[in-house]
């Protein structure tokens, strides 16, 4: 039989099922093969924080949602073409975002008296009318899945288990996925269990076979290899991109990388990828606490390595007295704040903007902190290394902020040739520094502003720092009033005065009068807001800040060109608060904080409207 | 062999060391000291002072961090490098310096707020791992720098200002505390004797891991002659427990001569010295493996005071945690040889595009 194959520009499927059944590692694969076939491609995973949520439940539904296309994509995609259900719970979470007409694989092995009264359906929804809308795949991949793994001496428990691979093979077939490397992959997984690897792989098989046999499906689509710059590409998530970041920064720097970090959703992955790199000599220290892991992070940069700490949002808070030490000693350390919703616990699998003015300002004092921020999965390679020049060339800390969205996020990367990298190696003081022979550790760079760097083992320039306040030059303790503001307007000063590059607009035409301005992992979806608004013949421009502290020095005079400057972001409106003082300017917030990202429609209604209201 | 030679082979083996002799006088920086006149820092800080030129290690490999708490100051005093940092986090702090500088010899100052309240959690942690620090902890069973409130070592019944009707809290035993977490090194000396002082530093820097030295030091102004019942001589040698590697456990004098021996409950117990043999006298070996004989030990003074053991509680060898991590990090190169960012950035599964 041979089936009729349709070409698509652009595919976005959601993998779902209960937290056990393996649909991150589905959508991983499913995402690895779309990557090795050269399609444009972003993830959205999402979880619940519990490990495993009572079985069929709502709340234990996870996702995978993976967007991809022959061309360049911004965004994993605000609607669903394609929901793989694998239980009634994750038929009902999900169908609120699917469109009608699309389509729906649902395990109907699954669909059993008691999981449909656990999530509430009185009958089966696969079996009455309520899903005429869509096109409805009733596949029993459990029990052909048992049926396919008959023959293998496992257990009947891991032959069910292994029905996420069915429906990957399925899907791998219903859009012509290369499937070498997931066989490749399932063997070395389970090396130490061939009976298990074989029977993953056979199931895999069985699925891609089913494809190609049953009228349940008579079209596969094809997705041609998107266009992108030339060069070696790899698939990245941003926590696996802000641990390369750092290697690379500490290859680039010269300094031994030590990560001292305390496990937090959805941070713990950079110290696990760190964890794996000692041949790097990275020293990775799983501390007692948050504010033991900035400690000795900071006891390691005073010792002259490269210290970084990795956290989330909770953490951040319990980290600041170290952080405001690290201000006023004026050594280089590095605060990664994978952000997450908050307050408090908030919901640590989900995603939000919501610690800038934290990192901004949550610290006792005066006590001003660069902050930098990713827009994309893998620009958290090249924002770690900047987070570490400054650090490094300007003797402060640095927080980086992140958020869940871009750490478990993926997208295909180019990897970078490392003769490209930036050279931000630093030389230790090694010489007194005084005309009378003797040691100013604040004695400063008339540049930069920042103090010399001598660590212990450095014979003659032996000096104490501390958290009380200093003496400018000698470093020793003073409170002369005179002398602290002094040294408050310094730090200030030095802060103030890092080179950061402008900030640049995208205006094709170059007469629009709307700006839509962004920062961080909002880039994404306002960029493919922005195309969608652009295709419809409105003008408008776009620009995202990567530093928040301190900002471009251009960006009051970008922001006065336009008679309107739109600011999305996924908080209550944090980076506006900060632009109508700095600049006086009349910021148009758009805020929504549901724990997602934005989707391209939304903002681009919004965007629409602001430009209507001219 | 002299005691440098000694400590060379041991704890101090991984440090440069001096070219030429030192003296006090290269350890004391230009800073004015400025605690309360009287104040038992000032006894500890002239004895740390004036003990470590014998170490002859160089000086710019020394690190002394500190916390907050009027011992905390001590760093700002000697000249070596030195960090003062926020309330509670020396150990922490130091950790991470000492992990990554195996070449440095490193000392923490705190107290029993900085060490034992606050900071509580970083010093037990400190411990359990056996970091190469040397933490001395000035016991003065009060907060000084904030006004004399009552400690997390203060007696049950504290009268202080936060505590107008006597504190309710037990206190803690910091030995009985280091030696639950299983330090390796543990030990307890005095302010106002130089020289105990002086010999349990040097075995304690001679240890490699963590040493706890408790410091038994008085406050004049907020909880002054705590411990005078040790200094006084008319009482000093009734209470005083010294212990001694290899020795029984004798105190006391004349007619009021007291020993330890086992108590058939599971802990130790002190009795005349008149109504026990010499072999039911308990013989101290702070090399047993086994924490459980020094943590009885220093159950001793609790909470009774009648009787205080001072010295080397326990000394215990295991591997540091800068040397196992330094190993862990020279086996993962000897397997797979250095890392290359190149051969990393391009690993996974990659493809090209044009």
């Amino acid at each position: 039989m041979t089936k009729q194959v349709q070409q698509l520009d652009r595919v976005i499927i959601r993998f779902a099922g209960d937290s056990g059944d393996g649909m991150q590692l589905t959508g991983d694969r499913f995402t690895a093969e779309t990557a090795q076939f050269g399609n444009d491609l972003s993830t959205l995973p999402n979880f619940p924080a519990e490990i495993r949520a009572p079985a069929g439940t709502l709340p234990g539904v996870s996702s995978f949602q993976l967007h991809f296309a022959d061309h360049d994509i911004l965004t994993p995609g605000d609607a669903p073409n394609v929901l793989v259900a694998m239980n009634p719970a994750a038929l009902k979470a999900n169908l609120v975002d699917l469109p009608r007409g699309a389509d729906i694989i649902a395990n109907t092995d699954e669909f059993t008296k008691r999981n449909l009264q656990k999530v509430g359906y009185a009958a089966s929804p696969l079996e009455d009318e309520s899903l005429s809308e869509w096109r409805v795949h009733a596949v029993p991949l459990t029990s052909l899945t048992l049926k396919a793994l008959e023959e293998f001496e496992i257990s009947k428990k891991d032959a069910e288990r292994a029905k996420n691979m069915f429906a990957l093979g399925l899907l791998s077939w219903l859009y012509h996925r290369p499937t070498e490397a997931t066989v490749k992959f399932l063997e070395t997984k389970f090396a130490k269990k061939p009976d298990i690897a074989k029977a993953n792989v056979a199931a895999f098989r069985a699925g891609w076979n089913y494809g190609e046999t049953t009228e349940s499906f008579s079209v596969s689509y094809e997705i041609r290899p998107a266009k992108l710059a030339e060069g070696v590409y790899r698939n990245i998530s941003g926590n696996q991109a802000l641990a390369y970041g750092l290697i690379a920064a500490s290859v680039q720097s010269g300094l031994p990388l030590f990560l001292g970090s305390y496990p937090i959703t959805p941070a713990s992955d950079i110290l696990h990828e760190l964890s794996k790199h000692k041949r790097f000599g990275i020293r990775t220290f799983q501390a007692e606490d948050e504010i033991a892991g900035v400690g000795a992070a900071l006891g390691a940069a005073f010792g002259g390595a490269l210290g970084v700490t990795t956290t989330s949002g909770p953490g951040v808070t319990l980290k600041a007295e170290t952080v405001g030490l690290a201000v006023t000693t004026e050594l280089p350390l590095i605060v990664v704040d994978v952000q997450r919703a908050g307050p408090s616990t908030g919901m640590p699998t989900k995603t939000e903007q919501t610690d800038l003015l934290m990192a901004l300002y949550g610290r006792n004092g005066e006590s001003p902190v660069p902050v930098i921020a990713p827009s994309t999965p893998s620009d958290c390679f090249d924002a770690a290394i900047e987070a570490a020049r400054i650090a490094l060339r300007y003797r402060t800390p640095v927080i980086l902020l992140s958020d869940g969205y871009l750490a478990n996020g993926s997208e295909p990367w180019r990897v970078p040739e490392t003769a490209d990298l930036p050279d931000i190696s630093v030389e230790f003081t090694t010489e007194p520094n005084a005309e009378d022979g003797s040691y100013l550790p604040f004695k400063r760079d008339t540049e930069t502003l920042a103090r010399p760097w001598a660590v212990p083992g450095t014979p003659g320039l032996e000096h104490r720092i501390g958290g009380i306040e200093k003496a400018d030059g000698t470093g020793n303790i003073s409170y002369d009033p005179d002398n602290h503001d002094k040294m408050v307007r310094l730090r200030q000063a030095k802060i103030d005065g890092i080179d950061v590059p402008d900030l640049t607009v995208d205006d094709p035409d170059g007469d629009a009068r709307v700006l839509v301005l962004g920062w961080g992992s909002t880039f994404g979806p306002i960029a493919a807001a922005v195309r969608r608004v652009r295709k419809t013949g409105a003008k408008v421009a776009q620009a995202h800040l990567r530093h928040l502290n301190p900002l471009p020095a251009n960006t009051g005079d970008v922001l006065r060109s336009y008679d309107k400057v739109l600011l999305p972001e996924i908080n209550l409106g944090q980076l506006a608060l900060l632009l109508r003082a700095r600049f006086l300017i009349d910021v148009i917030s758009y805020n929504r904080v549901r724990g997602l990202p934005f989707k391209a429609e939304e903002l681009a209604a919004v965007i629409q409207d602001v430009i209507d209201s001219e | 062999m002299s005691s440098a030679e000694s400590l060379n082979g041991k704890g101090l083996a991984l440090i440069p060391r001096a070219e030429g002799a030192q003296t006090m006088k290269d350890f004391k920086s230009d800073q004015e000291v400025r605690w309360c006149p009287g104040c038992g820092d000032y006894a500890i800080l002239a004895a740390v002072q004036s003990f470590l030129p014998e170490l002859g290690l160089r000086r710019e490999n020394i690190v002394f961090v500190s916390g907050i708490g009027c011992s905390s100051r001590f760093p700002y005093y000697l000249n070596t490098y030195g960090f003062h940092s926020i309330h509670g986090r020396a150990p922490a702090i130091a950790t991470g310096l000492a992990t990554s500088r195996p070449d440095l010899s490193v000392w923490v100052i705190t107290g029993d707020g900085d060490g034992l309240s606050i900071g509580g959690n970083h010093l037990i942690h400190a411990l359990r791992r056996n970091v190469n620090l040397n933490i001395l902890l000035f016991n003065n069973r009060i907060y000084g720098l904030t006004k004399g409130q009552y400690s997390p070592t203060s007696e049950i019944g504290k009268i202080t200002k936060s505590t107008p009707m006597g504190s309710l809290d037990k206190p803690f035993n910091p030995i009985s505390l280091a030696l639950g977490a299983e330090a390796g090194f543990v030990a307890r000396t005095i302010d106002s004797d130089r020289k105990h002082l002086q010999g349990v530093l040097r075995e304690a820097a001679a240890h490699r891991g963590t040493s706890l030295v408790e410091i038994y030091q008085n406050c004049n102004i907020f909880n002054d002659n705590a411990f005078e019942a040790l200094k006084d001589p008319s009482t000093r040698d009734e209470i005083t427990v010294k212990l001694e590697h290899g020795r029984p456990i004798v105190f006391g004098t004349g007619e009021n001569e007291k020993a330890v021996r086992l108590s058939p409950y599971g802990g130790v117990e002190v009795v005349r010295r008149s109504e026990v043999a010499d072999d039911e006298i308990l013989v101290h070996d702070m090399h047993s493996p086994d924490p459980s004989l020094a943590f009885a030990l220093s159950r001793l003074d609790d909470p009774s005071f009648e009787h205080v053991p001072i010295g080397i509680f326990r000394s215990v060898d295991r591997p540091a945690y800068d040397q196992l991590m330094a190993e862990q990090l020279a086996a993962a190169t000897a397997e797979d040889g250095k890392g290359s960012l190149d051969a990393l950035l391009h690993g996974g599964d990659t493809w090209r595009i044009g």
